[in-house]
């Protein structure tokens, strides 16, 4: 077992999260919003979605050490992740270079040595891709032969599920049959028709993907051979990283300033404004790119602390949400300033006042809550544009390690695929679907949560 | 009036000095001067006495903030600190570090950045709004839903990809402009065609949805219900009093960002090879030129501080409620 | 009612005249294209007839000052500037230096310490001083420049220019008047001058004030002369560096100039072949000395002033630079004689024309190699080199093993020229650490072992689509020294199969290792493992899988290795203060003689020593001794034992894993005549010739503009409109109930 530091702080996020949403759970007044979320069907479906992607983010932030007696590992010494674990098969085929999708053969011709020692120059088999095929024109057959029953799988692992969900939920056969017929015409109050639906979606792609990713490369393979499936999935754990930690940072900064400066006013209030004004002035990607070279400089000079790659690779990326998030709390801070000060004029905070509360009780009791629904909606609004910046760094060179898997490095490095004739499309076209699909799906769900939480929007 | 502008300006001080606190700190401990030296002297036959030699000649051989061994104030005057900091406040940007006047080279490049910034910004600006007017005008429809959908879908795809699709599409594929570079004059626009059309095309999804909320608010307030009322049609109501009364919030946003347009666009530059202010900052955190990061992190934030200031002036021009004190 | 209406009117007349701008521009498009390409990026007018080459740079060369420039982008420029006594012989190999702007090769001649001529055969001992006299030719003149323009009173016009002069000077050809003059013997001089000046930070002042004689002294007094003469002059100025001589190097009269060298440097003659000892003219010192050209970026850095073919009339490091052939350049021809196969291949037929062909030359800013690629695809750059990216499209293996241009290329009538490289990777260990260095036997052994493991044919196969050979020595092809086939083999690393080296197998090597005292990678006495550290660099996505790989050819051996990347500057201090223990790193030739390689390793230039080149701080007794013979030997039978004397200790030792030796791919044009690989000369362009009207055919069957994706997009929107109009009216007609 090896932790990280990014994987320690990902749990303590979740973790912090389930404990908030309990809380929230029990108070009627928050529940109201939340409730009303639950029924946003588009805003649901993301959040199915998204769900899907955080699992599989935080099944790879559980890193261990494999079995070193194994010894075949082809990457001892390096702590592997339960992901990992679980498509161990993708992990380790390599191929020698570029393969299209669901191909057999290498993409480009190569010099092959034939048993009778002929030389021929031709497009070699792959190593794994399509191996277990003796004849190669039962390819076709063969992938819709393994996606069906890929498909077939994922159907039943979904009644399993609903089931199991329906019969916990509903007990009785009767209630059930009644309730089976709402949720077909969609007459629930949850949507529950769109979200099973979603998992149905899902699961179906899942266990397809179990079935063919052992014998074919879904989305072919990179330059040095690596399968791009593995490497979009592995790239999920870096979007998901940057997308919430940078909040993690972020979040006690804005929230104590912000607060501090609207309520408290006066000298307080000045120091804060400069600071942050100073702060947002300079433009973003230069003061990034100075604290990333400035963070390479004390990985140099203190060497014994990062012994292995993964070890400075998670530093970077730490570091980068560390730096993100000291670039981006001054919009929301500024926004609760304002909140604060319009909240401290509020008849029943002038009332705890002059009652001689606390002020610190004040803040806690009486101006913090009221400001949860900005926090919450810059959050979910903040998530999307974080894990598009991540990509645009990698291209400037100062994004994540470039030993990390990343979209933003996929699609650095495709960038000069496109030039190839013919055209190697697949790392950016994986890249792109899924780094569209999570920003999509945060993109809906923040919708769905702001259209919840904005007093202005309620009739929106 | 005249008094706020002239405090607001005074404050820009302490701020641009809070500003080049920080590059500097963060830019000396990462890069001692004599790693900046071996970087500017080549890699080949490099001595101690070269290095030396170059650090003196670019002022970099004082201490960082505090000199013992002056002084009096030359204690803080004589430092590296202190003499790259005040000229800056001059507007003398010095020299590169491989020798170049920055002010020369920024007065130059300003305009390629303009050229595309200034043309994307406008036929955007056009593009979403009449998108927007578009979208608010069939709200009820099924339409709308569509088009915010198709506008989060737009907003959920990265630059990256818009510039390298189109580089590839229009540029490769079609071949109808070429695919990168820059000339001077009218020489120039068929090298801008791709450019602002992928800094439109990027832009729309977000700039549709942000416009259309605004008129959205505006549509709910209730001099918009009486016009109805009176039984204005409602291309009337939209062009007449939501378009016109959202033209302030519309104005100021655009005003804020629009010094800002000189500091050009990292990524459309770079892949374009235009010669703008967004492609030099970009070399010089590749080059690590410290004197040209930090002008240009002087410079975008001079520009952005005077943003602000702008913002709050065109707010008491349009809105005469709007009182500064 | 009506009033209203009204709005919807002039919006359909606006949607209208939008389809009839867009309709015109269309057409007008459709008619443009019949003629010029619409994508061809440069201005239509004057491209059709004139040989103008297009060319690119992908970041601005730091330095154009041939007392500065040190790297191969900004030598691609001023080599055809500035011209150096001599020149490497276009077409002959091995490489041959031949006069440039001299009469005759130098002749040099040994002194004793008493300044006495000696014999040429006298022993080192012997020999105090070697001195050059070079004749420089006549007749050859400066490029046109205002830096000699004169009035009619023979005084220079802008050498004191007034504010009022500088007035809307923006670029140097601001200003109007221009003159030239005779290259005579003290330019020459004056540039020796420069390389140690306080204001020029030569990067080879160190090592000539090594050799020339008065070098060093002329530096310290000059240095307090500029000292004092700052205080005097606080707003600059010219400092005139004629005003002392350095005492090894005199003008003997106008065309002819003296040279002294400390002790025997053979090696002397390749340095005059490179534009650091080119001819510089004191006036362009002293005219790019005023503070008002300075101050607009008009340096003697920016704006070359030299003799050669070409002269630099634009210079926008932010868009483009030009070279445009130079009116006075001196009578020049096209050799007459080369390699054998050369007149087959057609690069005799221009034998004996005069110099130059090409007429103008366009270097563009392309920072991206998607977009340079794409255009020299399209015919809009003349020649290419071949990134790992367009490899599998430009290149493929004939059935023979041999690399060749895919059909598709060779269709296009493109070019392929490929060449082994004069330089080295390699792969160092530090000597000075206590694991893998030092020269005792179980040391050697460990580093042997070593050697056989990390496979460096397959990294080339990997890493470099092939374009590589695996080192067998310190020596890369083309170098004097340098043996092929069975001689040449690294016997401790290879065996010698019929044809071909093989890599000795992995139980030779773990054998190695167990003797080193490392069984199966762990310390016989701890049992622990052994772990070794590799520094390097890393910068790009494709480093992670190179990582791996190095990883990987360790752990064959049990042996685990630690990576420890950094950028390119702590790498350098690393290596510098000898804290690394295995690197990777690379050198260049300068000049095509084995001292420029064998030098890496000699003791005395232990970088943490001496701050030297021997990155590995290698330091054998034997190896410096013959070192020392060799270097000065003339090329012969006796010198090639030496070497092969050397290589054997090297392989022997192994401070290095010898690398590879990188094959250099180009594409051109079947316009582009004359091209031949020369790795050592600057001046190559003056050589080549464009055939612009084969170009300008090409470029117009090869860029068809494709409209319909446009129209089909204008349809789809016109489409999409029906339905949203419907809609409208259908509104339109509610509210007005």
């Amino acid at each position: 077992m090896v932790v990280y530091w990014t994987d320690a702080l990902i749990f303590l996020l979740a973790i912090a999260i389930l404990l908030l949403g309990w809380r929230a759970s029990r108070k009627e007044h928050l529940r109201r919003p939340w409730r009303k979320v639950a029924q946003n069907r588009v805003g649901m479906v993301s959040l199915v979605v998204l769900l899907f992607f955080v699992v599989i983010g935080l099944l790879d932030s559980i890193h261990f050490y494999p079995d070193l007696d194994k010894g075949s590992e082809q990457q001892s010494g390096e702590a592997i992740s339960l992901f990992d674990k679980w498509v161990t098969p993708i992990r380790l085929q390599e191929e020698k270079s570029y393969s299209a999708p669901f191909a057999s053969r290498l993409f480009a011709k190569e010099m092959i040595e034939q048993p009778n020692g002929q030389v021929v120059w031709d497009y070699p088999r792959l190593k794994y891709g399509g191996a277990h095929l003796v004849d190669e024109g039962v390819k076709k057959s063969d992938i819709l032969a393994l996606t069906a029953g890929g498909m077939l799988k994922g159907l039943g692992f979904w009644l399993l599920v609903t089931s199991s969900f329906a019969l916990i939920r509903w007990r009785s056969l009767s209630k059930m049959r009644r309730n089976l017929g709402l949720v077909l015409n969609g007459a629930t109050t949850l949507p529950l028709r769109a979200i099973t639906l979603t998992i149905l979606f899902l699961s179906l792609c899942t266990f397809s993907a179990m079935e063919l990713a052992p014998h074919y490369h879904l989305f072919g393979t990179d330059k040095v051979g690596q399968d791009v499936f593995y490497q979009a999935l592995k790239s999920i754990r870096t979007g998901l990283m940057i997308g919430t930690l940078t909040t993690l940072v972020m979040l006690p900064l804005a929230l104590s300033f912000g607060i501090l400066a609207g309520f408290f006013r006066g000298w307080v209030d000045d120091v804060i404004q400069y600071l942050y004004t100073t702060l947002s002035s300079i433009p973003g990607v230069l003061l990034i790119a100075a604290s990333i070279l400035m963070m390479q400089v004390y990985m140099a000079n203190h060497e014994e602390q990062f012994a292995s790659l993964a070890l400075r690779a998670d530093m970077r990326l730490l570091f980068l949400c560390l730096i993100l998030g000291i670039t981006s709390w001054t919009g929301l801070c500024r926004l609760l300033r304002a909140e604060t000060l319009k909240l401290r004029e509020m008849e029943y905070v002038q009332a705890a006042t002059a009652m001689g509360v606390k002020r610190g009780v004040i803040l806690v009791r009486h101006i913090l809550p009221n400001l949860f629904h900005i926090v919450l909606i810059s959050i979910v609004l903040d998530f999307s544009a974080l894990v598009l910046a991540e990509a645009v760094l990698s291209y400037v060179n100062i994004g994540v390690d470039p030993t990390t898997n990343s979209w933003g490095n996929m699609i650095n490095s495709a960038r000069l695929e496109m030039a190839r004739e013919p055209v190697v499309w697949w790392s950016l076209a994986a890249a792109f679907s899924f780094m569209f699909t999570l920003v999509l799906a945060a993109n809906l769900f923040a919708d769905a949560v702001r259209d919840a939480f904005d007093p202005r929007r309620a009739s929106d | 009036m005249i008094n706020y502008v002239i405090r607001r300006l005074l404050y820009m001080f302490p701020l641009l000095l809070g500003v080049n606190l920080i590059t500097f700190v963060l830019f000396f401990v990462v890069n001692s001067p004599d790693d900046m030296a071996r970087m500017h002297l080549g890699q080949k036959y490099v001595t101690e006495e070269a290095v030396s030699k170059w650090k003196v000649e670019r002022g970099y051989d004082l201490p960082l903030f505090w000199n013992d061994s002056q002084e009096g104030v030359g204690k803080a005057e004589k430092t590296i600190f202190f003499e790259k900091s005040v000229s800056l406040f001059m507007l003398k940007f010095g020299r590169s570090d491989n020798g170049r006047d920055i002010a020369a080279d920024i007065g130059q490049r300003m305009w390629p950045s303009l050229a595309i910034a200034l043309p994307s910004l406008i036929i955007g600006l056009l593009a979403n709004i009449s998108f927007a007017l578009l979208m608010v005008f069939f709200r009820t429809s099924r339409l709308a839903f569509w088009g915010v959908t198709l506008c989060v879908a737009l907003m959920s795809i990265s630059g990256l990809f818009y510039i390298i699709g189109g580089q590839f599409l229009v540029g490769k594929l079609l071949m109808l402009v070429p695919i990168s570079g820059y000339d001077t004059g009218f020489a120039a626009i068929k090298f801008l065609i791709l450019p602002v059309l992928i800094g439109v095309v990027s832009g729309i999804g977000s700039g549709t949805r942000w416009y259309r909320t605004l008129f959205l608010e505006e549509i709910e307030k209730d001099y918009v219900r009486t016009a109805r009322a009176k039984g204005l049609s409602e291309t009337a109501v939209l062009f007449r009093h939501v378009l016109q009364n959202a033209m302030i919030p519309i104005l100021t946003g655009v005003v804020v960002i629009l010094p800002l347009l000189f500091m050009g666009s990292l990524l459309t530059e770079s892949f374009f090879s235009i010669p703008g202010l967004g492609s030099y900052t970009i070399d010089a955190i590749n080059m690590q030129d410290f004197a040209i990061v930090r002008s240009m992190v002087f410079l975008g934030s001079l520009l952005y501080i005077f943003g602000l200031l702008l913002t709050d002036i065109s707010y008491t021009l349009v809105d005469p409620r709007v009182r500064l004190s | 009612m009506s009033s209203f209406g009204r709005y919807g009117a002039v919006q359909i007349a606006v949607i209208k005249r939008f389809f009839l701008v867009i309709w015109l521009g269309m057409t007008a498009l459709l008619m443009a294209c019949s003629g010029e390409p619409l994508n061809n990026p440069y201005s239509s007018e004057k491209q059709a007839t004139s040989k103008v080459l297009y060319s690119s740079f992908s970041e601005r060369p730091k330095h154009l000052d041939p007392a500065r420039a040190y790297s191969s982008n900004e030598y691609a420029i001023i080599g055809q500037i500035y011209e150096p006594p001599l020149q490497y012989h276009y077409l002959n190999r091995p490489y041959l230096l031949e006069p440039l702007t001299v009469e005759k090769m130098p002749v040099v001649h040994y002194l004793d310490k008493k300044g006495l001529r000696l014999r040429q055969e006298a022993s080192e001992e012997q020999i105090q001083w070697s001195e050059y006299v070079i004749s420089v030719k006549q007749g050859i003149h400066f490029q046109p420049h205002p830096a000699f323009a004169r009035s009619q009173e023979d005084n220079l016009l802008y050498h004191l220019l007034s504010d009022k002069q500088l007035e809307g000077v923006s670029q140097l050809s601001d200003l109007k008047e221009q003159g030239s003059r005779e290259l005579t013997a003290e330019d020459f001089v004056y540039q020796i001058k420069r390389l140690v000046s306080p204001l020029t930070h030569s990067p080879i002042a160190e090592l000539m004030k090594h050799h020339i004689e008065g070098l060093s002294d002329f530096e310290k007094t000059t240095e307090e002369r500029y000292k004092k003469w700052q205080k005097n002059h606080k707003n600059g100025g010219f400092f005139d560096l004629r005003q002392a001589d350095i005492s090894g190097v005199q003008v003997i009269d106008r065309y002819h100039y003296r040279i002294r060298i400390r002790g025997k440097y053979p090696q002397f003659k390749y340095w005059l072949a490179m534009p650091f000892f080119a001819p510089m003219a004191w006036e362009a010192d002293s005219f790019y000395a005023q503070e008002g050209l300075i101050e607009k970026n008009i340096t003697l850095d920016w704006y070359p002033v030299g003799t050669g073919p070409y002269m630099l009339t634009e210079n926008n490091p932010n868009r483009r630079m030009v070279l445009e052939r130079n009116p006075l350049f001196h009578d020049a021809f096209y050799p007459r004689m080369g390699e054998e196969g050369d007149r087959e291949k057609g690069l005799l037929d221009d034998a004996g024309k005069n110099l130059p062909f090409i007429d103008k030359v366009v270097y563009i800013l392309e920072k991206e190699s998607i977009p340079y690629w794409s255009k020299f695809l399209q015919g809009y750059y003349d020649a290419s080199g071949v990134s790992s990216d367009s490899f599998d499209q430009a290149i493929e293996f004939s059935g023979e093993g041999e690399l060749g241009l895919t059909q598709a290329m060779a269709e296009k009538g493109i070019h392929l020229q490929t060449a082994v490289t004069t330089s080295i990777y390699y792969m160092g260990f530090n000597m000075l650490d206590p694991v893998v260095g030092g020269l005792t036997e179980r040391s050697r052994k460990l580093r042997q072992a070593i050697g056989i493991a990390v496979d460096f044919e397959e990294y080339i196969s990997i890493f470099m689509n092939g374009r590589g050979i695996a080192s067998q020595g310190i020596l890369p092809p083309g170098i004097f020294g340098y043996e092929s086939g069975s001689e040449g083999v690294n016997q401790y690393l290879y065996d010698w199969l019929i044809d071909r080296p093989k890599r000795k197998s992995l139980a030779i090597a773990k054998k190695l290792l167990a003797e080193a005292g490392y069984p199966n990678g762990r310390d016989r006495e701890t049992g622990k493992p052994l772990v070794l550290y590799f520094d390097t660099t890393s910068s790009g996505p494709d480093d992670k899988a190179r990582l791996n790989w190095y990883r990987k050819q360790f752990s064959k051996l049990g042996i685990q290795l630690v990576i420890r990347a950094t950028d390119y500057n702590r790498f350098q201090s690393k290596v510098r203060n000898g804290n690394a223990q295995l690197f990777m790193w690379g050198w260049n030739a300068d000049y095509p003689d084995p001292e420029n390689f064998f030098f890496l390793l000699y003791g005395p230039n232990s970088k943490v020593s001496s701050g030297g080149e021997n990155a590995s701080n290698y330091q054998n007794s034997e190896f410096d001794r013959l070192f020392e013979q060799m270097r000065n030997a003339e090329d012969g039978e006796e010198r090639l034992s030496q070497i092969r004397q050397l290589q054997e200790i090297i392989r022997r030792d192994s401070p290095w894993l010898f690398g590879f030796h990188p094959k250099a791919f180009s594409l051109y044009h079947d316009w582009y005549k004359n091209l031949k690989t020369n790795l050592m000369a600057n001046n190559r362009l003056k050589y080549q010739r464009i055939d612009s009207e084969l170009r300008n055919e090409k470029r117009q069957a090869w860029n068809h503009p494709v409209f319909w994706p446009i129209l089909f997009i204008v349809l789809l929107f016109s489409l999409l409109a029906i339905p949203v109009w419907r809609v409208y009216k259908k509104r339109e007609r509610e509210t007005a109930l």
